[in-house]
């Protein structure tokens, strides 16, 4: 009998982190193809706070997830074009100037929330979708195939990116204009544009992170994303900037910050002991860091360096 | 650094007012793009400035008040100013704040009775250590392993707000909480010994501002007047040139970190000590405790063109603007996060007008050679960290 909790308590709980790791791998996945072209975008934070407003305002004025998720999308294109317009055209340090859009939107999406919807309302979450004959695999099949769509989208996203880096003529482009934007350059590849296509589709995958938090969370409120943007830059360095390795770090995240809501619901941690584990997934991360840092040689050679043509 | 070469003292007028005015004009473009959105969310603009400005600088009490909120502002900002010299980002204010408030809370309440004369200075002393630890940590990762402060600073100041909201959830809960059995998580209200002197009677203006405006003084004369501080320049300017010179590069790197921290660490005691309420508080956040401080010192820095004393007037300015948003919100409705996000955006103009303030430079022939032979490498600013040259580096 113990037996039998003790294995639907850990199959509830993985199938748990697997949703809770979207987010997280959304995001990191869009920053690991910014970063692969040598832009590394530190407002992912912000972009992901706008993204969760806009969506979650979407979906109360609207009544469906899916123009939830559009407008999740689009706010992330647009904020885009601007880190697009700040990096790539400006040449701005991008340490610096993605701590600025966190700001920006850990800001405007608290005052829009504020005054365009006051009173907090709670949205519909997504639906189940279960995956037929695979969703009927015994406990694998909760852990896996009876999620919502995102969390299908997230999971193809993997090997798709991977495709879209390793073996396309946009990927090929990708990985010069990080590595050695000058040869790149030279042969006719514009920096300035395979960078820009980057930051596009990395923001707008930062925006459906976004999105995807609101909607599953079911409401919106301030700071909701509690730095999950920038843990998802720390997974790209986990990764390795490869889309499994980032997968292998969401896919942890969601798993660990699963169990210790599983705890805390349990009354395993009770009181002041529960910021312990709340505290644990930052500190794993520190951890990472240290391990990945012996083998920083899988950095894009040319991260955060603006590209000028004759330098 | 030698003051720079007379004839050229012209141009070195004409880059810093454009510069000054590159940044005054990245305000007031920020501010515009505020009012676009006041006037889209149906209130009016004008009044709402007119508010924010009175309620900033309208009168004594106010401009207490100010320099009060500026203070934080200055001590981080001054710390951002020492980190970037060095070629380090240091995101980690917010942690850095908490550790030295948190320091200095546990030495109040352990030696609560020493007398005024030095337990004032103690417990900001043990501020800055507090802070120096939490920056030496991301400080020494970086310079002996190798691990990107950009992250693991920003992950310590989520470690930092967890052990802050363990710690005033239980070890150092007010006792008189547990027993009336509230359970508000704060501290009991710390001895009267350690406040911080209000030096204006009837204002908010405490020794802690003071405090502020000597560390960027000093924060100054150390980067412009010592060896150790003309040696972390120079591992800022170029690594492998100081490392040729025979210059620890790792050592200074991870003194920059560390004193950014203690400066940070300072503004968390000053915090605590200067507070109406002399208790260290959690609302489960850190932004209930710090205000933000350790990012909007960024802005603050920056907007001082990364020099200590220009960045004395930007913190004013900042606490004047955050002060300001309040009465604004009183007057017409929208929340102090405008100002948070506009924020922001100042400081994406900032960054982004570089280009602009290198062409600049190059009009009047100022700082080419250093730049042109690479983009990528800061260059040290000519006289006395002149804020129209100086440049953000790269991580």
């Amino acid at each position: 009998m113990t037996d039998f909790i003790t294995v639907t308590f850990t199959v509830a709980t993985f199938a748990s982190g697997v949703r809770l790791a979207t987010p997280y791998l959304l995001a990191a996945l869009g920053e690991t193809l910014s970063q692969r072209s040598g832009v590394l975008n530190l407002g992912v934070d912000g972009v992901m706070l706008l993204g969760a407003f806009f969506s979650y305002w979407a979906v109360l004025q609207s009544d469906s997830i899916t123009i939830g998720l559009l407008a999740g999308i689009a706010v992330g294109l647009l904020m885009g074009v601007v880190y697009a317009l700040v990096t790539v055209v400006f040449r701005a340090e991008q340490g610096i100037s993605g701590i600025g859009i966190f700001l920006f939107g850990l800001g405007i999406s608290e005052l829009l929330f504020f005054e365009w919807v006051g009173t907090p309302l709670p949205i519909q979450s997504f639906d189940k979708l279960a995956i037929p004959l695979l969703s009927d695999i015994p406990k694998v099949g909760d852990m896996f195939f009876n999620h919502n769509l995102l969390v299908y989208v997230s999971m193809l996203l993997v090997p798709g990116l991977t495709l879209l880096v390793n073996r396309t003529t946009f990927g090929l482009n990708v990985r010069a204009v990080g590595e050695t934007p000058e040869a790149a350059d030279s042969l006719g590849v514009s920096v300035a544009w395979t960078r820009a296509s980057t930051i596009l589709i990395g923001n707008a995958l930062a925006g459906l992170a976004g999105a995807a938090l609101a909607i599953e969370i079911g409401i919106f409120q301030n700071n909701i994303t509690n730095q999950i943007g920038f843990i998802a830059i720390a997974l790209v360095y986990f990764g390795a900037w490869r889309p499994t390795g980032v997968l292998a770090g969401s896919l942890l995240y969601g798993l660990v910050t699963a169990t210790v809501n599983q705890w805390k619901t349990a009354g395993l941690v009770t009181g002041a002991a529960s910021s312990f584990t709340t505290m644990a997934p930052a500190a794993l991360t520190i951890v990472a860091l240290i391990v990945i840092a012996r083998r920083s040689a899988a950095q894009p050679a040319a991260l955060t360096l603006p590209f000028v043509r004759g330098h | 650094m030698p003051a720079t070469a007379p004839a050229s003292s012209l141009r070195v007028k004409l880059a810093r007012i454009s510069g000054v005015l590159i940044g005054v004009s990245a305000v007031l473009l920020a501010l515009l793009i505020g009012a676009a959105m006041i006037l889209g969310l149906g209130a009016n603009p004008l009044e709402g400035y007119k508010e924010l400005l009175a309620g900033a600088f309208g009168g004594t009490d106010e401009l207490a008040e100010s320099a009060a909120k500026a203070m934080p502002l200055l001590l981080v900002g001054t710390g951002i100013c020492v980190a970037f010299r060095a070629r380090v980002i240091n995101i980690g204010g917010e942690g850095q704040i908490i550790a030295g408030g948190l320091l200095s809370t546990i030495t109040a309440l352990a030696v609560p009775d020493l007398p005024p004369v030095i337990l004032v200075p103690l417990v900001l002393f043990m501020g800055l250590v507090g802070g120096a630890i939490w920056g030496g940590i991301p400080g020494a990762l970086k310079a002996y392993l190798g691990v990107n402060e950009i992250l693991s600073t920003i992950m310590l100041n989520l470690v930092a707000v967890q052990l802050f909201n363990y710690l005033l959830r239980a070890p150092l809960m007010d006792p008189r909480q547990i027993e009336l059995g509230t359970r508000i998580p704060q501290t009991e209200r710390l001895s009267e010994n350690a406040d911080l002197p209000v030096l204006i009677e009837g204002t908010r203006f405490h020794l802690g501002v003071v405090v502020a405006l000597l560390a960027a003084a000093a924060a100054w004369f150390f980067l412009w007047r010592t060896t150790t501080g003309y040696r972390l320049r120079a591992v800022g300017a170029s690594a492998p040139a100081a490392r040729y010179a025979g210059m620890p590069v790792k050592r200074m790197t991870m003194l920059a970190l560390t004193l950014s921290g203690s400066l940070c660490g300072l503004a968390g005691a000053a915090l605590v000590f200067g507070s109406e309420t002399h208790r260290l508080q959690t609302e489960g956040f850190a932004t209930g405790f710090t205000g933000s401080a350790g990012f909007n010192g960024i802005v603050a820095a920056l907007f001082g063109g990364l020099h200590p004393l220009f960045t004395i007037p930007s913190s004013f300015l900042f606490g004047g603007l955050l002060v300001g948003a309040n009465a604004m919100q009183r007057a017409i409705q929208i929340p102090v996060a405008l100002v948070i996000g506009l924020n922001g955006l100042i400081v994406v103009f900032v960054v982004s007008s570089n280009t602009l303030r290198e062409r600049f430079a190059r009009l009047y022939r100022i700082g080419m050679d250093s730049r042109e032979a690479s983009p990528t490498e800061p260059h040290e600013p000519r006289g006395d960290g002149d804020p129209a040259h100086s440049s953000v580096p790269d991580p």
